[in-house]
């Protein structure tokens, strides 16, 4: 029931006859472009339900006749992609790292895929870089908590530190000197100056005297006699310049104080063998493997 | 009954509260939008507290810009349409539409303090909590009611377009939000509940809600609130009807589907995502309609494009509007999806949507409605809106761009492998290389903000009744014909 047609004087077409509020519309036909773009993906659509899985029904759905599915392209793509690498794999799982080490090829291999594992793996703590921070030690020197060589590396990385879900972990623990009031805080404050003498910042003689003593009952049995640590027990060196957890005077009395206890996944249970050789010998190539 | 109507006024009352919270909630939106662009260029904002961290932030951003500010631009818009385009006041009086005002700023007010306090259900645009939820319910029953009574009782014979668009959107969110958010509280007292869905079936109702929030919400009641202003702005007739109808329920039909795009190369079925992505490209000319309809009803106004920057804004939303809606069916196409998806490139799509189209419309809509609603002449000043208009698009141009280039980087560096067939970044890395895109980004973002506060600015002396001493825009013809000094 169109009241008054009118046509626009700009473009000549008619109006619907209709107005809302002063608006009006134009009676145009659809753009024919805009019309046969439609018809093209609706009949693009329905080639596509033809070829692929597409319309359910009951039970199931229509398969298309290419027989693709989403999840047999990614088991052909990890097959691809385990086969292209299948060769240096299998030779990294057979072989010693020593022998690794000494392959050209296997050691290119192993290097580009212990960088590749490390960044996504072990950087969150240890940095992209390797080199730590407080509590995370640097693996680009050659200053060694468990010890460098392939094989302690290695058995680093299967088992561990302090990793309760893996029976073979590492484990030490040093007492909480203070917390369990093994020691008094005066004797606390004489040990530290004691080991801040192995690196010639002690204050008071007297009492880093005083401190040998009780570093001598308490201390040496893991950290060595004159402090130069035990890599059997994962103790570390108290006479060089790199502190876990900091090195002032502050830091090493909480350490005595409260004891320290970093955890490192077992990476045995989250990366097969020959991930594992990889990282090993490209964390040994960082500078300070022994 | 029908006599008493005919003599009461427009309620421009509730319409004038509602485009206040636009745009009070509008600046609130694009503020923490800033701060969480440059929490994630610069992590140290996070301020290392629960409150004030980025997961916290993000729902108070998303839902301020889309529920709080594009709802109350909504709320406003299809109010004052429904009834001119109807010739009625709205039904329910005064009291109903008061209540509708208030319960909707309760509902933002509930949501926000939620996700601060760390209330969510974790569920993407559909945060809120059980109890929030119920309480939308009803304010949302109460808009139905409020828009279909007007409808009813209009005095024109048919419906205009405009409010088709506005019917679908509210009828539909109504759909979507009781549906998505069906849930089982842990307690009376507690704010705690779970999900009835689980699973894929979860993913897929939850994806089927957050496209269609897209789809109805920041579309099809957009392009009711573009089907009222760009004709009078421009005062020219509507394009074509016939294509505002065929669009219209193509439109409507087609968009509910598209949502398992969302979901391509997930555990959501095959067919599932066949169907999904082909909807979703089908979906192009229909979302096109709604842009040639708006840009083509300037056919015998183009040159008021140089003098009148409401309508300059107006159009160039429709511009991003058209380009958001060629972009997303392509970003569904499976082989382009599994580059883009879970980068930021998504996030630009999204932005050129809500930035250049959702908030641009709004101004323009805004600028419309201001002077009108509060009996002015015209705008304070015309020559801010042009500088509002600039220096938005300015930060629109580089926010999108920014996160082109930087998503396409990202995706690409995803899945780059070097010759032996490692990875050849690491997740790591592909944070580092995003830091310059994400300053770029919030550095468009402040200057949005920046348009924003010109804007208010505006409004505000508007709404005093001030007129600032500025020289008209002339257009050239006409200043050719009478030379200035």
């Amino acid at each position: 029931m169109p009241t008054k047609i009118e046509k626009d004087a700009y473009t000549g077409i008619d109006t619907t006859g209709h107005e809302w509020d002063g608006i009006t519309e134009l009676n145009r036909p659809l753009p024919r472009w805009w019309l046969y773009v439609l018809y093209a993906t609706i009949i693009w659509s329905f080639g596509y339900y033809v070829a692929y899985p597409s319309i359910p029904g009951i039970t199931g759905h229509t398969p298309g006749v290419l027989g693709w599915t989403m999840r047999e392209q990614i088991r052909d793509d990890l097959a691809a992609a385990r086969a292209d690498q299948a060769q240096f794999r299998s030779a990294i799982e057979e072989r010693s790292l020593a022998e690794i080490r000494q392959d050209p090829d296997l050691l290119n291999f192993a290097l580009a895929g212990g960088r590749a594992a490390f960044a996504d793996n072990c950087a969150p703590c240890h940095g992209t870089a390797a080199l730590g921070g407080k509590g995370y030690p640097s693996l680009a020197d050659d200053d060694w908590l468990w010890g460098g060589t392939l094989e302690s590396i290695h058995i680093t990385l299967l088992h561990g530190i302090r990793y309760a879900q893996n029976e073979e972990t590492r484990q030490n623990e040093m007492p909480r000197f203070g917390v369990d009031e093994l020691l008094t805080s005066d004797q606390i404050d004489d040990v530290v100056e004691h080991v801040l003498s192995y690196t010639g910042r002690s204050e008071d003689a007297a009492a880093a005297a005083r401190g040998a003593e009780i570093y001598t009952e308490q201390c040496a049995s893991c950290h060595g006699e004159q402090g130069e640590g035990n890599m059997e027990l994962g103790a570390p060196s108290l006479r060089d310049e790199v502190w876990l957890y900091g090195g002032e005077r502050a830091e090493i009395t909480e350490s005595v104080a409260y004891s320290r206890a970093g955890v490192m996944p077992a990476w045995s249970h989250r990366l097969d063998a020959s991930t594992i050789k990889m990282l090993t010998v490209y964390v040994h190539s960082l500078g300070g493997g022994q | 009954m029908s006599e008493a109507v005919a003599t009461q006024p427009y309620n421009e009352e509730v319409v004038r509260q509602f485009t206040i919270a636009t745009v009070f909630w509008g600046v609130i939106g694009f503020l923490v939008g800033v701060v969480i662009a440059l929490q994630l260029a610069f992590p140290v904002l996070n301020l290392g507290l629960e409150w004030t961290t980025f997961g916290r932030l993000r729902p108070v951003h998303t839902s301020a810009v889309i529920f709080a500010f594009g709802g109350n631009a909504l709320f406003a818009t299809s109010l004052y349409v429904v009834q001119r385009t109807c010739r009625a006041t709205l039904w329910g009086g005064p009291a109903t539409a008061s209540f509708l005002f208030w319960g909707y700023q309760a509902f933002i007010v509930l949501a926000a303090s939620g996700y601060v306090l760390g209330v969510t259900q974790s569920k993407e645009y559909a945060e809120p909590e059980w109890y929030v939820d119920l309480w939308l319910t009803i304010v949302w029953v109460v808009y139905l009611f409020v828009f279909v009574g007007t409808i009813m009782r209009r005095k024109e014979p048919h419906i205009y377009v405009a409010n088709w668009f506005y019917l679908a959107y509210i009828i539909t969110i109504a759909m979507l939000h009781l549906v998505n958010n069906m849930a089982l509280p842990v307690s009376f007292f507690g704010t705690k509940s779970y999900i009835l869905w689980s699973g894929v079936q979860d993913a897929l109702t939850q994806w089927w809600y957050g496209h269609n929030a897209v789809g109805f919400f920041l579309t099809a009641g957009f392009l009711g609130m573009m089907y009222y202003f760009v004709p009078k702005q421009a005062e020219r007739p509507v394009y074509s009807y016939r294509l505002s109808i065929v669009h219209f329920w193509s439109l409507i039909f087609l968009y509910i589907w598209a949502g398992p795009h969302h979901l391509h190369y997930t555990a959501l079925p095959d067919w599932a995502q066949t169907l999904g992505m082909t909807f979703s490209v089908m979906l192009w000319m229909p979302s096109w309609g709604g842009m040639i309809n708006g840009i083509m009803t300037l056919s015998g106004a183009w040159d008021k494009l140089r003098t009148d920057p409401i309508l300059r804004m107006l159009v160039a939303s429709i511009a991003f509007y058209g380009m958001s809606t060629f972009e997303g069916p392509m970003m569904s196409i499976k082989p382009v999806n599994a580059l883009s998806h879970y980068t930021d490139w998504t996030i630009g799509h999204v932005h050129s949507g809500a930035l250049g189209w959702v908030a641009f419309i709004s101004f323009g809509a805004v600028y419309y409605l201001v002077p009108k609603l509060w009996k002015r002449e015209r705008l304070y000043s015309i020559r801010m809106v042009s500088y509002h208009f600039w220096i938005s698009t300015i930060g629109i141009v580089l926010y999108i761009t920014a996160m082109w280039v930087g998503g396409i980087t990202q995706g690409l560096m995803w899945r780059a492998y070097d010759e032996l067939g490692f990875l050849q970044y690491s997740f790591a890395e592909t944070v580092e290389a995003m830091h310059p895109y994400y300053v770029i980004r919030a550095l468009g973002g402040v200057l949005f903000l920046l348009g924003s506060f010109v804007m208010v600015y505006n409004l505000i002396r508007t709404a005093r009744g001030d007129l600032r001493d500025e020289a008209p825009y002339v257009s050239p013809t006409a200043a050719q014909a009478a030379p200035a000094e």
